[in-house]
């Protein structure tokens, strides 16, 4: 247990570390310029001098923000992100506990999240905390269902909520041939809770300065930060799981076709982000009920009726 | 030495994660009611909540502990901040309780903590291992649209009611700017 806990939080750093670096690298030559290219090959090693110098920098605690609430909020944003972990299939053997819920695990606690972000822009007393912290909740709310509905579909053609077993339902074909629709709002619905562009209202720079972390500096933030690219990578595992067979593949091993997938995802992500431009806030909200959730319930009854029928 | 011994065999170690879950419980309920700044109020209910599915783990019924953190913590508490957030701004200074409604309060809770003890004592308890029954999804499930069909849907009516109320109250607020 303490050795799966240790390479969890080895995995959550390089994660973190190699998708920042990504992240800028895809960002640059989206728009035709290099990225960072001094540290290490490439720029390969920015981000841990990035790390390093956040570590060094002074922990500023503003005067009237909520004290104990302040403190914890990045600290709580950052536990049920660990625990997510647990669950994912990285190969057949590589799981650390295979629970009969690993699916409903990953929803209930990645839906702490939004109470952490609650917590942080609240407690910084701060107007743009608390429109970025408002904001973040809204959306989170309103794509949160989709997402679950979609799952569902998917869940009700395993008929188990065991992330092993959707993985081996898969062995002919892949859930995203199936379920093309189901796939594509998943990914939107990803997009959206894990606050990225084009739905990155809640920390929009050019009008909540950062939305709800704006308050916090040095490692604090870096929690942030870290919990937010762990739960991107999370999102992809999940959708990795659900629709492009987990571990399968052909020649290399499960792992890596695993890892592949995922940050296959991650790009994808990445790549709206430069792409799309941010939404106004009524347009997310009504795109979420009007048009994500209506689908999300056809989707999920055209695969029961298909189910039944077939 | 015994003492260390006992804590750390599977019994030992059941108790104390049962008194820790317990012990969270009741610390988030003591938040819950008796912090003055609302927010923590909620934060606090968060906790509680938490530490009730904690008990449903203790209890070996992890779907019922998932579904107590999705709906109650995740959906629930932070309905609740929402509300909050549209109510009276926070910095006021807040006048000290009343001793009426604290007495009310204590009342109402007292009453139901007596009937929930008697209830306690009348039920005859079946120890978990001598009670075959399967609690899996599958038996909720086949619970929910059989013997409990008619709370089950008047559960959903009251979701309905409360549904229509959002909606209606919203319109009036709209129709006033």
């Amino acid at each position: 247990m303490i050795v799966a806990l240790i390479g969890v939080i080895a995995l959550v750093s390089v994660n973190a570390l190699f998708l920042i670096w990504m992240e800028r690298k895809v960002a640059a030559h989206i728009q035709l310029r290099p990225g960072p290219m001094e540290v290490g090959y490439h720029g390969a090693l920015q981000t841990v001098a990035d790390a390093l110098k956040l570590m060094g920098k002074e922990l500023i605690t503003p005067d009237e923000v909520d004290r104990p609430v302040y403190l914890l909020a990045p600290i709580i944003i950052f536990l049920p992100v660990l625990v997510l972990f647990l669950v994912i299939p990285f190969s057949p053997n590589l799981i650390i506990r295979d629970l009969n819920v690993g699916i409903l695990l990953i929803f209930a606690f990645s839906s702490l999240t939004v109470l952490s972000i609650l917590m942080a822009g609240w407690s910084s007393n701060n107007k743009y905390s608390v429109f970025g912290a408002i904001r973040s909740i809204a959306q989170n709310i309103a794509y949160e269902i989709p997402l679950l509905i979609t799952a569902m579909s998917i869940i009700l053609m395993v008929g188990s909520f065991k992330l092993t077993d959707i993985v081996a339902a898969q062995d002919k074909v892949w859930f995203v041939v199936i379920q093309p629709l189901a796939f594509l709002l998943y990914i939107i619905c990803a997009t959206a809770e894990t606050n990225r562009a084009p739905f990155d209202i809640p920390e929009a720079e050019s009008e909540l300065v950062a939305g709800f972390h704006t308050e916090y500096s040095g490692m604090r933030f870096g929690l942030f930060f870290l919990a937010e690219y762990t739960n991107m990578f999370v999102v992809s595992a999940v959708a990795t799981v659900l629709f492009l067979g987990g571990w399968r593949g052909w020649i290399l091993p499960p792992v890596v076709w695993f890892l592949i997938k995922v940050y296959a995802i991650i790009f994808l992500i990445m790549w709206f982000r430069w792409t799309f431009p941010r939404l106004r806030f009524d347009q997310l909200i009504t795109f979420a009920w009007k048009v994500l959730i209506p689908l999300a319930f056809v989707n999920l009854l055209v695969t029961a009726l298909a189910i039944k029928l077939f | 030495m015994k003492f260390m011994m006992d804590l750390f065999s599977a019994e030992g170690m059941a108790t104390l994660s049962f008194l820790g879950v317990v012990g969270l419980t009741f610390i988030g309920a003591l938040i819950a009611v008796g912090a003055r700044n609302i927010f923590h109020n909620v934060l606090g209910l968060a906790l509680a909540l938490f530490g009730v599915a904690g008990l449903f783990v203790y209890l070996n019924s992890p779907f019922v502990a998932m579904m107590e953190i999705l709906i109650y913590v995740g959906a629930i508490c932070i309905a609740i901040c929402f509300a909050i957030m549209l109510s009276e701004p926070l910095y006021l200074p807040k006048p000290p309780r009343k001793p009426i409604k604290l007495l009310g309060a204590g009342l109402a809770s007292g009453l139901i903590f007596a009937m929930l003890g008697l209830l306690m004592k009348k039920t005859t308890w079946v120890a978990a291992t001598e009670r075959s029954t399967d609690w899996s999804i599958t038996t909720v499930g086949h619970f929910l649209l059989t013997k409990y069909a008619l709370i089950f849907e008047v559960i959903s009516l009251v979701l309905l009611v409360a549904m229509l109320g959002a909606i209606v109250t919203a319109r009036d607020g709209r129709g006033e700017t």
